[in-house]
């Protein structure tokens, strides 16, 4: 879904870095990237890539010591530098968190109701009474069912499926604009991974809340995104509508990705996965020189002594960082086999 | 619950009995004779034996036990071999001493560990946490014996705030029992207070850096309701863990700070009674501080199913 409509979330040249004991560690590198209004982006991306970090810094959520530059607008408003209090407003009602262990994100002390209704006591100064109320509904909203007695379970008494849906209805309490969801599925079974996304996909459909998911799980992406921003090393490497992402990888980092996803149609003994060989690099600066060079079959002397710039090939939605972009499409899954797996 | 409650009321009286055995044993395995220190100068072998039938000293030892415990269930701890009182009441005069002395102490104790605890936590790598950190290892390092003589010294003697001892009971006279057991409770707690701010620092920074207190920023909550509801009680724990323990400890063990302060409580009691080889008392003292560790512990059992509902209290023993 691409909407002309103006972005709720609006990311420009996002770079952060922490500084370590053994000298600064480069994190995220000039990520720029758009959230329309009820729109479901995906990002994707090895461990260590900088999803997560991107997704903490644009509510402020990243420690102290982390050193945080560019622009995060939401509506307009400005995040990065703003006033500690100013966040607080904008955190759990405008902008809310699903991360991806449910049982250690829930605190284990307090029950469930308790926990969603915090939320509507900061945010909408209900009084707990009714807080509590409303976080029955809420939780009826997400799918848990004898919502009015599972309202005082504590987190121990529900199972993973269980515990993610009172994260939703948690995030989801104060209607917020923007939902960043960080793995929220990846702890989970599969069977109940379907259902965790169905309730997303609903609540974007009723509250045309926006949402960024962010997976390592391709499946996920194909299941859900409208569009997927690719990352690697700090960098978003390529940017596309899900369709055209899977269907026409343009960066050879995306090409490897999705290879290395099993498909049907694939079998064990006659065709192999393909791994990208190597590790996402800890970068201490960010180098002007394609940071997957060192990992990619297609690199030449360019690719080492510049960066690529995140460029349009073909139509503007789908833009990639390759100097050497894939030409056609290799052996990749397109998105509805991804969904179907 | 009540059936979980009976089990440990089982165990308790097991673990009574058991003590009152060893102690029995144990006192009369001493060196000394208790029918010699009272004997005084008549040390004839006449006035020994009929200091022994007295105090039924001569029969044999299951004998003595036997009327012991018999004498014991109704009530009566005997009569002290020192002093002639009957044991009964020497423990109403110095219990309320102790008790009041610890649970001040205590309470002092967890006001400042807590309170040093959670800043230390949350100021970490701060000056705040420095100076936490410096005031523990003096607080564990420093001899609270040695700092109740100084503020004895500097306290009482040199400008009189306090007195340098005795007790005043609290029925008689509230504020002046205050004033003379605020002194050696401060002294007492000071020394606890470390550990229970090392403890609460620890159990702190694990739940600071938990998933659950990073949800807590994410919903917007203020830094104050991210730090006490959900970070400080998840770290509760170990701290009724350590103040349980030590208040178990402090009711047998104040002993060194009633003795410098004068305080006529459970420690000084006792510390007269072992050199007096008073068995009747050692024994009741000795009783009474298990019946207190027992007791103690099991609300702080109770409390943990309180603070964390995880843990559930069932019949089955532990």
């Amino acid at each position: 879904m691409t909407t002309a409509s103006a972005p709720v979330l609006e990311i420009r040249d996002l770079s952060v870095s922490f500084p370590t004991e053994t000298g600064t560690v480069s994190a995220v590198d000039g990520v720029s990237l758009d959230l329309a209004p009820g729109e479901i982006v995906g990002m994707v991306g090895e461990s260590g890539c900088g999803k997560s970090v991107t997704a903490m810094s644009i509510a402020g959520l990243l420690p102290g010591s982390a050193r945080v530059t560019g622009s995060v607008r939401l509506d307009g408003t400005q995040l990065i530098g703003a006033r500690e209090s100013a966040l607080r407003r904008v955190r759990g009602r405008e902008i809310a968190y699903i991360f991806q262990e449910p049982m250690t994100s829930l605190n284990p002390v307090l029950t469930v109701g308790r926990q969603i209704g915090e939320v509507l006591q900061v945010h909408e100064r209900m009084s707990r009474r009714a807080a509590r109320a409303r976080a029955v509904e809420l939780l009826t909203l997400v799918g848990i069912p004898s919502a009015a007695l599972r309202v005082d379970s504590y987190p121990h008494q529900l199972s993973g499926g269980m515990r993610q849906r009172v994260m939703i209805a948690m995030a989801v309490a104060c209607g917020p604009k923007v939902l960043v969801a960080d793995e929220p599925t990846t702890a989970l079974d599969v069977t109940v991974q379907a259902g965790i996304l169905q309730v997303l996909r609903d609540l974007r459909d009723q509250l045309g809340t926006s949402v960024l998911i962010i997976t390592h799980d391709l499946g996920v992406i194909a299941d859900i995104a409208d569009r997927v921003v690719v990352m690697y090393a700090g960098r978003v490497v390529e940017r596309a509508p899900v369709d055209d992402l899977f269907a026409n990888p343009r960066h050879r980092y995306t090409a490897g990705l999705l290879s290395a996803s099993p498909q049907p149609g694939r079998h064990a003994g006659t065709d192999r996965l393909t791994e990208i060989p190597g590790l996402v690099p800890v970068l201490a600066s960010q180098p002007d020189a394609c940071t997957f060079a060192d990992r990619c079959p297609a690199a030449d002397q360019q690719c080492r002594e510049a960066a690529p710039p995140l460029e349009g090939i073909g139509g503007t939605d789908h833009v990639a960082a390759c100097w050497h972009p894939c030409t056609t499409a290799p052996t990749a899954p397109t998105a509805a086999q991804e969904a179907n797996r | 619950m009540a059936r979980y409650l009976l089990t440990r009321a089982w165990q308790s009286a097991v673990t009574l009995l058991l003590s009152t055995i060893v102690v029995f044993v144990g006192v009369r395995a001493l060196p000394g004779d208790p029918a010699l220190a009272l004997a005084g100068e008549d040390r004839s072998p006449e006035a020994l034996a009929a200091i022994r039938q007295h105090y039924g000293l001569d029969q044999p030892l299951p004998v003595q036990f036997a009327q012991y415990v018999e004498r014991m269930a109704q009530g009566d701890f005997g009569v002290s071999i020192r002093t002639g009182t009957p044991v009964s009441s020497m423990l109403t005069t110095a219990l309320p001493v102790t008790v009041e002395l610890s649970v001040l102490a205590i309470l002092i104790a967890a006001a400042l560990g807590v309170g040093a605890g959670v800043l230390a936590a949350v100021r970490r790598g701060r000056p705040a946490e420095w100076l936490a950190n410096g005031l523990a290892l003096i607080g564990l390092s420093v001899p609270h014996f040695w700092l109740g003589l100084l503020a004895i010294l500097y306290l009482s003697v040199a400008t009189g705030l306090f007195p340098a001892s005795g007790f005043v009971p609290i029925l008689e006279d509230p504020v002046d029992n205050l004033h003379h057991i605020v002194l050696p409770a401060v002294i007492l707690g000071t020394g606890l207070a470390a550990i229970i701010m090392r403890q609460t620092r620890s159990a702190m920074l694990d739940s600071l850096s938990s998933d659950y207190v990073r949800t807590a920023k994410a919903k917007g909550l203020r830094p104050r309701a991210v730090i006490t509801r959900h970070a400080l009680r998840n770290s509760l724990i170990v701290v009724v863990t350590v103040v349980g323990l030590q208040l178990g400890g402090l009711i047998s063990g104040a002993v060194v700070t009633e003795q410098i302060f004068g305080l006529p409580g459970f420690g000084k009691m006792t510390i007269d009674a072992v050199f007096q080889r008073d068995y009747p008392v050692i024994q009741a003292v000795v009783l009474l501080t298990a019946a207190a560790y027992i007791v103690i512990n099991l609300l702080v059992d109770l409390l943990y199913s309180v603070i964390d509902p995880r843990i559930r209290v069932t019949g089955e023993p532990a």
